[in-house]
């Protein structure tokens, strides 16, 4: 049994992305629940219809979110265990709450306020235990310093070099140009891209993605119910989360066997992705790959299959993931790098755009959209969603 | 690249917490020792200790004395601070290196006391420790040569 073509996303809401601080004094909570009316009314649904929430990170406070938007009775509300990777899973986390009959209406969220605590130095304000001694001894102070040393062994491994993960920064930068929501609408040349300050060498500061303010809510329901909503319906073909042990804790404990070292763990889930979904990387027309940092979507590129390991430097360089142009147009609202950063939601929106066919860059004929989660501690995770 | 000198990482940001299966490898670095847990049953190491081998379930562990010696499998260069307390420190980095008595461990640590043109994926180190305030000893690495 898998949940394939089950359930739907039938309603998105987003608040204005902001650079970090500037959706002050809105509060986090606030933000969520704007994004959460938006997209229970861009389904054509009552607010007393929903009586689920699948949250991952942190998420939120079920019962503050029930009193302040009336919410009478929920009957299922969960989080994705670990951080960022589980952005695209929590959509599946729904659709399990839905197709097992536990909801019928289920409410995801992705939201950040970067106010008190900047995700770019987000290491430095974990609390200090038995285990982050092992590298917060070492002066790891961001995620940043961490990938950085997973870059350098892609680069010596398969003689990826810096023009390859430009490529990436400037090809979301030009998604973003156009894009009326994105935050960096610069155009970026290759020449700007060298002169950015290297904050972890070999990355700079395009390598990193932005630190943002905001919320989107995404509503799911079974597709039966979905027909007839207001908004075509986006089916959740296929939805993984977890992850190997060889990946694990990832950049907190950076004894990954070699293989998976120089990945983005995510093998075993684009396996099961595939899978149920019964289809190959070439069926994918448009991909949101989870883009903290611009060396990962090498990694991913060849974890999901898009081309063999180690070839994702010249995968990009040939123009693949260029909108205009590409085999594989990824990040077409300008992704985590150029768009905005709201823990990897923003991916789930754009696919849901291309997939509705409303996107600003939209993909001809788009039947299929992958969405990517992560990749850092597990879990990471993967969608399709189709027509 | 740079002849600057890489330095020790900022001390400030680091305050060493222990449980009692990560006390051995500090305890041991007090003496200038580099050790790493090995299960007794299976022989399989593992980094961070965590109280179970994962091969084989057992907690029977020995902490058996390194040559000190091991190879940069990557690093980071920290050139710019993002975060008060760090100025003092920079340039610093932060590398991983791989245990020529253990090769199947990697050590999260820090390559100073060289010039940073030197450093690369592949080179010799040697371990080296670090006093720190509250009788707190690091190991980092140097260059062999």
């Amino acid at each position: 049994m898998t949940i394939r073509n089950k359930t739907a996303i039938v309603g998105v809401g987003a608040t204005p992305y902001y650079k970090r601080g500037a959706s002050l004094p809105q509060t986090l909570n606030e933000l969520v629940c704007k994004a959460i009316i938006g997209a229970v009314e861009d389904a054509g649904l009552r607010m007393q219809d929903v009586d689920g929430f699948a949250f991952y990170s942190e998420g939120f406070d079920t019962p503050y979110l029930m009193e302040t938007l009336g919410i009478p009775e929920v009957s299922y509300t969960a989080t994705l265990t670990g951080s960022g990777g589980g952005s695209a899973g929590s959509i599946g986390l729904a659709s399990s709450a839905i197709v097992s009959g536990m909801a019928k209406v289920v409410v995801c969220v992705g939201a950040v306020q970067q106010a008190q605590q900047r995700f770019g130095a987000i290491t430095s304000g974990y609390e200090q235990t038995s285990e982050t001694a092992f590298f917060q001894s070492s002066g790891l102070v961001g995620p940043g310093h961490m990938f950085a040393l997973l870059a350098r062994r892609h680069m010596h491994t398969y003689g990826t070099t810096r023009e390859q993960f430009a490529e990436v920064a400037m090809s979301g930068r030009l998604n973003a140009i156009n894009h009326p929501d994105a935050i960096m609408r610069k155009p970026m040349t290759l020449e700007d891209y060298f002169n950015a300050p290297v904050i972890a060498d070999p990355l700079c500061l395009f390598d990193f993605c932005l630190e943002t303010d905001g919320a989107i809510a995404m509503v799911v329901t079974s597709t039966e119910q979905a027909k007839d909503l207001r908004q075509p319906p986006v089916k959740i073909v296929a939805c993984a989360h977890g992850g190997s042990k060889d990946w694990g804790r990832s950049l907190y404990w950076m004894n990954m066997p070699e293989e998976a070292f120089v990945s983005s763990g995510n093998v075993a889930i684009a396996n099961r992705l595939y899978r149920d979904a019964d289809v190959t990387p070439a069926d994918i027309d448009v991909a949101q790959i989870y883009d903290h940092f611009t060396p990962m979507v090498l990694a991913q590129l060849e974890d999901f299959g898009f081309c063999k390991r180690g070839e994702g430097g010249p995968f990009v360089e040939s123009g693949a993931i260029r909108f205009e142009g590409g085999s594989l147009p990824i990040n077409t609202d300008g992704g985590q790098l150029s768009g905005a950063y709201i823990w990897g939601m923003t991916h789930v929106r754009e696919a849901v755009a291309q997939i509705r066919g409303s996107a600003v860059n939209q993909v001809q004929s788009c039947d299929l959209a992958l969405v990517t989660g992560g990749p850092s501690s597990l879990p990471v995770s993967g969608l399709i969603l189709g027509k | 690249m740079t002849n600057e000198i890489a330095k020790q990482p900022p001390h400030s940001l680091f305050e060493l917490v222990t449980d009692p299966w990560t006390e051995p490898f500090w305890a041991a670095a007090r003496e200038h020792r580099l050790t790493v847990p090995r299960c007794t049953e299976c022989n399989l190491s593992r980094m961070p200790p965590t109280p179970f081998c994962p091969g084989c379930l057992s907690q029977k562990l020995d902490w058996p004395t390194l040559s000190g010696l091991g190879t940069i499998y990557s690093y980071t260069i920290v050139s710019r601070a993002i975060f008060p307390g760090m100025e003092d420190s920079l340039p610093y980095v932060p590398a991983l290196v791989t245990l020529s008595d253990v090769p199947s461990i990697r050590l999260i640590t820090n390559i100073i006391d060289v010039p940073i043109s030197a450093i690369s994926v592949g080179a010799e180190v040697k371990v080296v420790w670090n006093e720190l305030p509250d009788d707190v000893v690091v190991p980092r690495f140097t260059l062999v040569n």
